[in-house]
């Protein structure tokens, strides 16, 4: 559980569209590691080539290594299904399944990997859902569809779910911003709980929550409009909503543009 | 927005109400349109009302007489009127049926290639060609049944040479239908069991396809009420007995819309009177169809 992250050299394509140049960076595990940027600045894209989400868009294309722990997810033979089991991720909006119950949201994941031992999976549904800081509110309606919650309440479901199936990282694409504040700061509060057995890599347009759940932020940047994307700097946090070192950094976290 | 604070602010009272009743003009507009709509509506309905209206009132007497479901016309004299079409309706289900067993699941997997799977050439080709499909009178895949499969390949007429027409004219509307409802499951549902390390397989059987189910059957449901009523194939295709026959594979068989056409050429009025118990009886059974589809999709429809 819980493995280390490392970025070297990494560029991605689009095509001929070079979307982001050159990243190198660390996550060490248990750790939150967020990505601020502007938009189109690629920490979206850099979030989805760590699990190879990327691949489903065509022509997407990867050069550069992605270590897990030592081993390059983009080895020739490594298994894209593999690598997405190891590393887990949520969405921008909450995208619980509409055809199944709360606890087959859950445990979708394991079932469809062919667990069908039912007592195991009623264990895991529960573990994961308070996991997910959102058993105490559904533990009576676990049959009902998962889409009759509200939307911070889908989310928890969404983490339940990517949490089920015990990766070893876990990605969060904007997890927060389809929610209202409470709902975000229940999430928040799972994130810090989460740290403590997965590492977590967030993307966030809030500034504010990166300075609240990241130990380590990424500032992502780009020139103009049509060029690569870059890392401009990461480092501790604090150092950076504190003391950054680029003048960019600067002028994007007191807000000057951005 | 400037009359909102024009309204309220004290240092300059509104002279004249912002609000005013609408003018003479817009009204009479607003009436001629609405008119014109609902007339549009009524013109609309007149033929359906009618037809309807006309097929219930000279058929209601065939299908309530007491051998109409359960005896054939075999050895039922032109003039007389005893005897009944379940054989013309166990002809329609069957080669409906057969059609369906056919044209469904070849209808679903290409739907399945042409939205999860289909890039470039091979999908545009397949793409237009199901348009072209569609638009196939069903006379011409009647015809095409009974030059490729009877005068080249030696096939007797059979209930399943009519049946292979059907298909023929299901398959691009179940194409379309599934495509469709394929194409409404969100994307981010794929990129959510992806992330689990569900396989694409896996993904698409268990995923994609529940939550598209209700619109897919109900698009076979209604691509099935269609072909029923085809007249082209039946009369190409097979010969029309008035017995039953339980074998599609051989021999003639009844279909309603045969049994319809042949009635025409009887002089009597018993002709007459099952020409419309007949209509009465298909009309029945596609609408107990597009009910079952929306029972169907009622049942399995996501809920919110």
């Amino acid at each position: 559980m819980a493995k280390r992250l490392d970025l070297k050299a990494v560029d991605i394509f689009y095509g001929d569209f070079h979307a982001v140049q050159d990243v190198n960076l660390s996550v060490s595990p248990r750790s939150v590691t967020s990505f601020i940027g502007p938009s189109g600045c690629g920490k979206s894209t850099v979030l989805r080539t760590l699990n190879r989400m990327h691949e489903e868009i065509p022509g997407a294309r990867v050069d550069g290594e992605v270590l897990l722990d030592g081993e390059d997810i983009y080895a020739r033979n490594a298994d894209a299904v593999a690598v997405r089991r190891t590393i887990g991720m949520v969405f921008q909006r909450p995208n619980p399944f509409p055809t199944m119950s709360i606890r087959d949201n859950v445990v979708a994941g394991l079932k469809l990997q062919g667990v069908r031992d039912k007592k195991k999976l009623d264990e895991v549904a529960e573990a994961s859902l308070r996991g997910a800081n959102l058993w105490k509110e559904v533990k009576d309606r676990l049959d009902k569809p998962g889409g009759g919650l509200s939307g911070g309440q889908q989310q928890r479901l969404c983490i339940a779910r990517a949490i089920a199936v015990q990766p070893d990282v876990l990605l969060m694409d904007e997890p927060c911003s389809a929610l209202d504040p409470i709902s975000t700061l229940a999430i928040e509060d799972l994130i810090g709980d989460l740290k403590k057995e997965y590492t977590i890599v967030i993307v966030t347009h809030n500034m504010q929550q990166a300075a609240r759940v990241s130990d380590q932020t990424a500032f992502f940047n780009l020139e103009a409009t049509g060029k690569p994307g870059k890392l401009v700097e990461i480092d501790d946090t604090e150092k950076i909503f504190s003391n950054p070192r680029e003048q960019a950094t600067e002028d994007y976290i007191s807000g000057r543009f951005g | 927005m400037s009359t909102a604070t024009g309204l309220n602010s004290p240092e300059r009272p509104a002279t004249t109400p912002t609000f005013q009743a609408p003018s003479t003009g817009r009204k009479i507009k607003n009436n001629v349109a609405t008119f014109l709509v609902g007339l549009a509506f009524v013109i609309a309905l007149i033929p359906l009302v009618w037809v309807l209206a006309t097929v219930v009132v000279r058929g209601i007497g065939a299908i309530l007489s007491s051998d109409w479901w359960g005896k054939s016309l075999s050895g039922v004299l032109p003039e007389s009127y005893a005897g009944g079409v379940y054989h013309a309706i166990y002809g329609t289900l069957i080669q409906a049926a057969l059609a369906a067993v056919i044209a469904v699941p070849i209808g679903i997997l290409a739907a399945i290639y042409l939205v999860e799977y289909g890039r470039g050439r091979l999908a545009r080709t397949t793409s237009f060609m199901v348009d072209i499909l569609a638009g196939v009178p069903s006379i011409v895949a009647a015809l095409f049944v009974f030059a490729a499969f009877i005068s080249i390949l030696g096939a007797e007429q059979s209930a399943f040479m009519v049946s292979l027409a059907l298909v023929l004219l299901m398959l691009p509307v179940v194409i379309r239908n599934t495509e469709e409802m394929l194409r409404l499951v969100p994307d981010e549902l794929r990129e959510a069991a992806y992330a689990l390390g569900i396989p694409k397989w896996k993904t698409i059987l268990r995923i994609v396809l529940p939550t598209a189910l209700s619109g897919t059957v109900t698009g076979v449901m209604l691509a099935l009420a269609r072909v029923m009523g085809e007249t082209a194939p039946v009369l190409v295709l097979v010969g029309y007995s008035q017995s039953i026959n339980f074998d599609p594979f051989s021999g003639n068989m009844a279909s309603l819309p045969l049994l319809m056409f042949s009635e025409l050429s009887n002089p009597e009025p018993s002709g007459q009177f099952r020409i419309w118990g007949a209509a009465l009886t298909l009309i029945g059974i596609i609408m107990i169809l597009q009910l079952g589809a929306s029972v169907v999709s009622r049942f399995s429809a996501i809920s919110k």
